[in-house]
């Protein structure tokens, strides 16, 4: 059966489990899936330009002897003649055996699953979900803490567009006894629709705060994110909000020693540099990650693993 | 007391909220039916004081039950036939309701595939929220 991955949630705990499991297998012997997409292509559809995003899907397919095509924006794509994203991925579908696709606009790779005889994985739909960096997020927070469950999780800074963070509160939800803290400027508070229907519903403990020393010392994990220039309709509103929260050595200081600070990259100035040095900054070890967790995901979704 | 001449065959639509009638008759296609369609507003009603009424000579599969139930689920549905009530519906709350609303997010896929059915599933019935199937963008009545 045609599988894809549109959502964190269309992974049961179990199968991510197995997936997480394969991802730490591919980490420890990279050497036995050298060949396992050999003759395989991707294509990396990405409507909206993102680097590390892409180069991560591309480098997981290389990496287990496939190819990669595709392009990274709309202005190179059909999509600037017109073509909608139902007949793309038709053509797509001729071409490539898996798509991973980046869309500024919300549900369109699920409307490019529906019309694909092809794997499709979100790479990001607008600031809706990114599964992949979900995936990303939860091999690194096993591999530094050990364990999905019984943790203390705060969140940092644009709650409200930040997709990642949406998706990460819909994926760690589902482990039990995590227990979530909130960190925003009140303009870029987590959605309505995650409080209501993700943490009240299932019960999941939260609260909701400006203040970042004050929650420091009690976090397992310090999810920092970027103020996102591209998702304000208004710059003045980004320009007031943008330096809302810097992590620094500082602030580090509260933070219990065995704490890991996770982002998902690009950066702008909400970690200072000064953090980078510190053994907590798991940011880096997590981009990593992401490669082995996307080639875990491209063998799953592919049938081969 | 105003007579309407009766159904022989068709679908009444029973308990409508009063002046509620025109903007259902508009939002179910009916304006678009070849068929004799009458409108009673303001009837009087033990239950609700006043309520509006439709009469359609149309087979039951011409009214999108679904849509109905979603404009207002606590509306009677008569099924005639040979000037006898036949079947007496009562609607829920549909799961899914295809192009009844429109979602607003701006930035949806729905904003620039205009192609596209907007489809909305019942996210918690409760509260009555339906959010969209492709943003999850709730729709606010």
């Amino acid at each position: 059966m045609l599988r894809h991955l549109l959502n964190p949630l269309d992974f049961s705990v179990e199968e991510l489990g197995t997936l997480l499991d394969l991802a730490f297998d591919i980490k420890a012997h990279p050497e036995n899936y050298r060949e396992s997409c050999k003759g395989k292509k991707l294509a990396t559809c990405f409507y909206e330009p993102s680097t590390r995003t892409r180069l991560s899907f591309e480098a997981a397919m290389l990496n287990l002897g496939g190819m990669v095509l595709g392009f990274s924006s709309a202005d190179s794509s059909s999509a600037a003649k017109g073509e909608s994203v139902a007949d793309t991925i038709r053509v797509i579908s001729c071409y490539a055996d898996i798509c991973a696709m980046r869309h500024p606009k919300e549900g369109a790779p699920l409307v490019a699953s529906q019309f694909s005889s092809i794997p499709v994985i979100n790479a990001g739909d607008g600031g809706h979900q990114h599964p992949t960096q979900t995936l990303t997020d939860l091999m690194t927070i096993r591999a530094e803490q050990g364990r999905l469950e019984d943790l203390d999780i705060g969140l940092c800074g644009d709650l409200k567009f930040g997709r990642t963070v949406h998706s990460l509160i819909n994926a760690m939800v589902r482990y039990k006894g995590n227990r979530f803290t909130l960190i925003s400027p009140g303009e870029l508070r987590v959605p309505e629709y995650i409080t209501q229907d993700v943490l009240r519903s299932t019960h999941s403990p939260y609260t909701e705060t400006t203040d970042l020393d004050g929650a420091m010392p009690q976090l397992d994990i310090l999810y920092m994110t970027r103020i996102q220039k591209e998702r304000f309709f208004n710059e003045d509103e980004y320009v007031r909000l943008k330096d809302s929260y810097i992590l620094d050595a500082k602030k580090m200081k509260a933070a219990k020693p065995g704490m890991s600070v996770l982002h998902p990259l690009p950066r702008v100035n909400e970690i200072s540099v000064e953090v980078d040095a510190d053994s907590r900054a798991a940011y880096f070890r997590q981009a990593n990650y992401g490669v082995y967790v996307r080639m875990a995901l491209i063998l799953t979704l592919l049938g081969l693993a | 007391m105003l007579n309407i001449s009766g159904l022989g065959e068709g679908v009444v639509l029973d308990h409508i909220s009063a002046g509620q009638s025109f903007p259902i008759y508009y939002q179910l296609g009916l304006d678009k039916l070849d068929c004799q369609v009458a409108i009673i507003k303001n009837a009087r009603s033990s239950k609700l004081g006043k309520k509006d009424i439709i009469k359609i000579e149309a087979p039951l599969h011409a009214i999108d039950l679904d849509a109905l139930g979603y404009i207002d689920h606590t509306i009677t549905v008569n099924v005639i036939k040979d000037n006898v009530i036949i079947e007496k519906k009562t609607l829920d709350l549909p799961q899914t309701i295809t192009n009844v609303i429109h979602c607003k997010n701006p930035r949806c896929i729905t904003s620039i595939e205009q192609e596209l059915p907007h489809i909305f599933y019942l996210s918690d019935e409760g509260s009555e929220t339906y959010r969209c199937k492709y943003c999850e963008e709730k729709y606010t009545k």
